[in-house]
C-alpha cells in the first residue's frame, strides 16, 4: 500500500503538467463544491450567537413547515418518477425494439424536452388549462378552473423528464445481449413470455435507474413548482421563498439540507449499488443487429401510444408559440408583434448577460470535463477516486442548495464574490461539467490505453498526447459536453436566482418575474427567442468541433479483430 | 535508399536485479511480479520472453518502455541507466499486443508521428515516412484510415511507425496474437527478416512457444517472475533444465527412474526393473537416487509385443488414437503413467488402435535427465 502511494507520488513529482493539473482540478472542486455544501451544513448547525448545536436544527425540523416541503416533494418526485419511467420505456422499447414507422420523428419529439428553456411546460398548462384556458374555458366551459398544484406538476414534470428515462431505457435496452432472447425464443417461449422473463428483469437495472434520476429532477426542480405549484409547498421553491421572502439563511439552509439528503441517497444508489448490478453484455464483438418485432398486435399500439405523447409534446410546445403572438391569451387572440417587441428592447440585456456569461463557462466547463475524465481514467494519483466522487456530485446537488451555499460561502471575505460574473461562470463551469466527464470517460474506457503509450513512447510528452491524440478522440464527448453545459446554462434558473445582480439579471429570472406579474404572453415569447438563440448555439459549437479536429473516421481501438 | 539507416541507433539492453513488486488485489500483501531478473540483449539481438500468463513478462517489457518503474535494480540502454529518463525520452520503440494506431490519423500520419513530435524538418519527416511505407509495402495506402485496412496492414503499420523513429531498441508486447494462424506464421517470418536486416535489437514478448522458436535468437523462459532458463531454441527445447521448461517448451513425457551409476558422460537407470543406458547424464549425480527422464513424444515409439520383449522399457494398452496426416498421436497406458506418443509420417509404419496391447521403445539418445525436483521448484 504505502510503496504504491509513494510511486505514484514519485508519477506526480515527475510530471510537473499533471501535479498542476491535479492541483488545480482539487481547488476548483474545494471551493465550488466541498466549501458551500460545508457552509450550508455548518451554517444549519449554528445558533445566532454562533455556537454548535444541533438541537435548534433538530426543533425546526419536527415543525409542520418543513415536514410538509418535504413529504410534498418526496411525493412529487416518486409519482414523476414512475410515470416518467413508464413512458420512457414504452418510448425505448418501441425505437429499439419494434419496427414502425416516424421513429425519427419520436426521436426528436423526445429530445425537445432535454434543450428546451425552463417554464416553457408550465406555461402551456397555464394556456391550455388556466383560468383562461384554452380547454378548460374555451371548450369545456369551465369558468373557475384551478391549474395550481400538484396534478399540473405531475403532468409537467412527467413530460419534462421521461426523455431522461428514454435514454437510460434505450442504453440498457440497445445493450441487451440480443443472442439471450434468441435463446429464449429457440427453447420454445413465446414472444410475451420472454418479454416477462428475459427481457423485463434484464432491463430492471436501467428501470430503476431512470427512475432515480428522473426523481432526483424532480426533486431538484425549481421552475416548474415556482409558477404552478399554487399552495402545493416543494422544497427547493420553500427554500427560495424562505430566504428571499422572510431572509431566514438558517431556515433555507435547512430545507436546503432536507433536499439534499434524498437526492444524494439517490444518487449514490444510483451509481454505486445499481451500476455493480447491470446485466449489461459489453463484449467487444459486433452484435449483429436485432432482429425488430414486426408483429402489428405489438406494433400499432405501440405506436399510437408515442403518437399521443408527441402530439401532447406537440400541443404543448405549440401552444407557447401561439401564445407568444396573440394580444391577450383567453381574451383576445388576435396578432401582435408586441411581445417580441417587449423581448428585443427591456429583455434585451438580460438575454445577452444569459448568452455571454453561458458562452464563457460553456468551455471551461466543457475542458474541465475532459481534463477530470482524463485525469480520473488515465493517471494514477493520490486522491484520484475522491476526485472523481467529488467532481459527479454536483450532478446530485439540487441547484437551490448550490445557490445558497454560494451565497454563504462567497458573500464574506476572503471570497466577496456574490453577484459577480466571475461567480455565475463559476457556478454554471462547476455544475455542468459531469455529462462532460461522464462522455469523457465512458469514451476513454472504450480507447484502448495503449494509444496513448504508443504516442508516450514514440516521444510525446503527456501534454502533445492530450492534445494530439486523446482531445481528438474525445471530440464527440467534448462536444456533447459543450453543448449540454451550453444549455444548462442558458436554462438554469435555481442556482442563479440567488446570485443574479442589478448587473447581472438573467433572462430565465426575467421571465420568471413575468410570471410573477401575469405577462404569460411576454414570457412565450421571451421563451420562444430563448429557443432560436439555443439552436444556433448548438450549430455554432457543432461548427467550431468541426474545426477543431482534422477528420477522418473515428472508431475506438486500433485493431478491429481485437479478442 | 539504404535499409541501415534505421538501424544507426541500436544499442544493447541490460536488466540487472531488476525487481517489481506490485500490491495485491485484496491490497493485504505484495506480489512479486518480477523477480530479481538479470538478462543481457546484445546490439542487433532478438530475445523473446516466453511464459504463461501472469509470469511477469509483459511487466518486464513495459519496465524497460518506462510505463512501469521498477521496485529495484536497472535497466540499462547502451550503457547508460535509464531508471530517471521517463519512456518518451528513451529512444525506444513499441508494437503493441492492440497495435495501438491512432484511429482518427491517416496511415502516413500515424507513421510520421513519432518523427513529427521530435519536430524534424518537414523534408525530412517527408523522406523517412515514405522510405519506411515503402519498406512495409504501405505506399498505396498511405491516405486511408487503420479502420480502413485489413489486420495484417495494421500490424504493418504498427510496424513502420515503431521502425521509422530508428529505435535504439525494438520492443514487442504479443504482436501477432490478434491475427488469424496462418497470417500470424506469415506475418512472423517476415518479422524475422525485417529484424535480421534492419538488425534492430530487439525484445519480443509472447506466450506462444512455436513463435518463440520461429523468431528468436534466444528465448528466455519466464515463470513467477523468475526466469527458469535463457538459451537458444534448440537449446531450451534439447536441453530443458527443468520439468517447468520441459514440459511449458513443447511437450514432454516424464518418467521418475532410479540411477545405478554414472559412467564418465552416460548414466545407467533403472526402468522396471531394467537397465538402459542414457548417454548424458546432465547434471544428475551417481548418489541423486531417483532421477526425472524427460522424453519427446517423438521420442518414444510403438512396437506389437511379438518382437524381442526383453529390450522393451515400457509396455501399456493405447487408451486413445489421434491421426493428423503428418503425425500419429498415441494415448498409452503403461506401469509408470500415461504416455504421449507421437509417430511422424505414421503411414510408412504400422498404426495401432486404440485397446491395442503395445511395447514403447525410447530414444535414448534424445532423452535428458533432470536432477530430481521438488514440487516448488517446478
Amino acid at each position: 500500500m504505502r510503496e504504491n502511494t509513494r510511486l505514484s507520488v514519485a508519477h506526480l513529482v515527475r510530471d510537473p503538467v499533471l501535479l498542476f493539473l491535479v492541483i488545480l482540478v482539487f481547488v476548483g472542486l474545494f471551493l465550488f463544491i466541498i466549501l458551500p455544501l460545508g457552509k450550508i451544513f455548518a451554517y444549519s448547525v449554528t445558533t445566532n450567537d454562533g455556537r454548535l448545536s444541533f438541537q435548534a436544527a433538530w426543533d425546526m425540523l419536527r415543525s409542520r413547515s418543513y415536514l410538509a416541503p418535504l413529504k410534498n416533494s418526496m411525493l412529487l418526485g416518486i409519482t414523476t418518477g414512475i410515470l416518467a419511467t413508464i413512458i420512457g420505456y414504452v418510448f425505448a422499447y418501441a425505437l429499439t425494439r419494434v419496427d414502425m414507422p416516424l421513429k425519427r420523428f419520436f426521436k426528436a419529439i423526445a429530445t425537445i424536452p432535454i434543450i428546451s428553456p425552463p417554464f416553457i411546460l408550465s406555461l402551456s398548462m397555464i394556456f391550455l388549462f388556466g383560468r383562461n384556458g384554452l380547454i378548460t374555458r374555451r371548450l369545456l366551459g369551465i369558468e373557475d378552473a384551478n391549474v395550481y398544484g400538484m396534478h399540473s406538476l405531475v403532468v409537467v414534470q412527467t413530460i419534462s423528464f421521461f426523455p431522461i428515462a428514454y435514454l437510460t431505457l434505450t442504453g440498457t435496452l440497445s445493450k441487451l445481449n440480443p443472442a439471450v432472447e434468441d435463446a429464449a425464443l429457440n427453447l420454445g417461449a413465446s414472444k410475451a413470455r420472454i418479454f416477462r422473463t428475459v427481457t423485463l428483469p434484464l432491463s430492471v437495472p436501467g428501470i430503476l435507474s431512470s427512475f432515480l434520476l428522473v426523481f432526483i429532477q424532480s426533486m431538484e426542480d425549481f421552475s416548474n413548482p415556482a409558477v404552478i405549484s399554487g399552495s402545493f409547498s416543494t422544497l427547493a421553491v420553500e427554500a427560495y421563498r424562505t430566504i428571499t421572502g422572510m431572509y431566514d439563511m438558517r431556515g433555507g439552509s435547512l430545507m436546503a439540507l432536507l433536499l439534499l439528503i434524498p437526492t444524494l441517497i439517490a444518487f449514490l444508489l444510483q451509481k454505486y449499488w445499481l451500476s455493480g448490478k447491470s446485466f449489461v453484455t459489453v463484449t467487444g464483438k459486433p452484435t449483429i443487429s436485432q432482429q425488430q418485432s414486426k408483429d402489428p398486435k405489438l406494433v400499432w399500439p405501440l405506436f399510437a401510444l408515442c403518437m399521443l405523447i408527441s402530439l401532447v409534446i406537440l400541443l404543448f410546445y405549440g401552444t407557447v408559440l401561439v401564445g407568444a403572438f396573440v394580444k391577450v391569451w383567453g381574451i383576445n387572440f388576435s396578432f401582435t408583434w408586441a411581445h417580441f417587441k417587449y423581448v428585443m428592447t427591456l429583455g434585451w440585456i438580460p438575454l445577452r448577460n444569459s448568452v455571454v456569461l453561458a458562452l464563457a463557462s460553456t468551455p471551461i466547463a466543457g475542458l474541465l470535463g475532459m481534463i477530470i475524465a482524463f485525469l480520473v481514467v488515465r493517471k494514477e494519483f493520490p486522491g484520484r477516486r475522491a476526485m472523481e466522487f467529488i467532481s459527479m456530485l454536483t450532478f446530485a446537488v439540487p441547484g437551490t442548495v448550490v445557490g445558497i451555499g454560494y451565497i454563504l460561502a462567497f458573500n464574506d471575505k476572503p471570497f466577496m464574490w456574490t453577484g459577480s460574473a466571475f461567480l455565475l461562470i463559476m457556478a454554471f463551469a462547476f455544475r455542468n461539467m459531469p455529462v462532460g466527464i461522464e462522455a469523457g470517460t465512458s469514451t476513454l474506457l472504450q480507447i484502448d490505453r495503449s494509444i496513448e503509450e504508443a504516442s508516450t513512447i514514440l516521444g510525446a510528452t503527456g501534454a502533445v498526447t492530450f492534445r494530439r491524440i486523446s482531445l481528438p478522440m474525445l471530440k464527440q464527448a467534448f462536444f456533447s459536453g459543450l453543448v449540454y453545459s451550453f444549455v444548462r446554462a442558458m436554462t438554469a434558473v435555481s442556482t442563479v436566482i440567488f446570485l443574479i445582480s442589478p448587473r447581472w439579471n438573467l433572462a430565465t429570472i426575467s421571465i420568471f418575474s413575468l410570471f410573477e406579474s401575469s405577462k404569460y404572453s411576454d414570457a412565450a415569447a421571451y421563451i420562444i427567442v430563448m429557443i432560436l438563440f439555443i439552436i444556433v448555439a448548438i450549430g455554432v459549437l457543432n461548427l467550431l468541433v468541426g474545426l477543431m479536429g482534422r477528420g477522418g473516421p473515428s472508431t475506438s481501438g486500433g485493431s478491429s479483430e481485437r479478442a | 535508399m539504404s535499409e541501415r539507416d534505421f538501424s544507426a541507433r541500436s544499442s544493447n539492453v541490460t536488466l540487472i536485479d531488476l525487481t517489481k513488486r506490485f500490491r495485491s488485489l485484496d491490497g493485504s500483501g505484495e506480489v512479486l511480479a518480477v523477480d530479481d531478473v538479470n538478462l543481457e540483449v546484445k546490439t542487433g539481438e532478438l530475445v523473446t520472453i516466453l511464459g504463461p500468463s501472469g509470469c511477469g513478462k509483459t511487466t518486464t517489457l513495459r519496465m524497460i518502455a518506462g510505463f512501469e518503474y521498477p521496485t529495484s535494480g536497472s535497466i540499462l540502454i547502451g550503457d547508460k541507466d535509464v531508471a530517471k529518463i521517463p519512456p518518451n525520452k528513451r529512444g525506444l520503440s513499441m508494437v503493441f499486443q492492440s497495435y495501438a494506431l491512432f484511429p482518427h490519423l491517416s496511415i502516413y500520419e500515424n507513421v510520421a508521428y513519432g518523427l513529427r513530435v521530435q519536430k524534424l524538418p518537414a523534408s525530412e519527416i517527408r523522406e523517412r515516412t515514405e522510405r519506411a511505407l515503402d519498406l512495409m509495402q504501405l505506399t498505396t495506402m498511405a491516405k486511408r484510415y487503420p479502420s480502413q485496412v485489413s489486420g495484417g496492414q495494421q500490424q504493418r503499420i504498427a510496424l513502420a511507425r515503431a521502425i521509422v523513429i530508428e529505435p535504439s531498441v525494438l520492443l514487442f508486447d504479443e504482436p501477432l496474437s490478434n491475427l488469424d494462424a496462418k497470417l500470424r506464421e506469415y506475418m512472423r517470418d517476415e518479422l524475422r527478416k525485417l529484424q535480421k536486416r534492419l538488425g534492430i535489437t530487439s525484445l519480443y514478448v509472447t506466450h506462444d512457444q512455436s513463435e518463440a522458436m520461429a523468431i528468436s535468437d534466444r528465448v528466455v523462459i519466464m515463470k513467477e517472475g523468475r526466469i527458469r532458463q535463457v538459451g537458444t531454441p534448440r537449446e531450451i527445447y534439447a536441453f530443458p533444465q527443468s520439468r517447468f521448461v520441459a514440459d511449458f517448451m513443447g511437450k514432454a513425457n516424464f518418467l521418475e527412474v532410479e540411477v545405478l551409476g554414472i559412467d564418465g558422460e552416460s548414466a545407467r537407470i533403472d526402468i522396471g526393473g531394467k537397465a538402459f543406458i542414457v548417454p548424458r547424464a546432465g547434471k544428475v549425480r551417481p548418489n541423486s537416487g531417483s532421477a526425472l527422464l524427460v522424453v519427446r513424444p517423438e521420442a518414444l515409439r510403438l512396437i506389437s509385443l511379438s518382437n524381442a520383449e526383453n529390450e522393451i522399457p515400457l509396455r501399456g494398452c493405447i487408451d486413445r488414437f489421434t491421426y493428423f496426416g503428418n503425425i500419429a498421436r498415441y494415448e498409452v497406458s503403461t506401469e509408470n503413467g500415461p504416455l504421449l506418443i507421437e509417430s511422424y509420417n505414421p503411414e510408412a509404419s504400422s498404426i495401432f488402435e486404440e485397446g491395442d496391447n503395445v511395447g514403447v521403445i525410447i530414444d535414448f539418445e534424445s532423452v535428458r535427465l533432470l536432477p530430481p525436483e521438488n514440487k516448488e521448484q517446478q
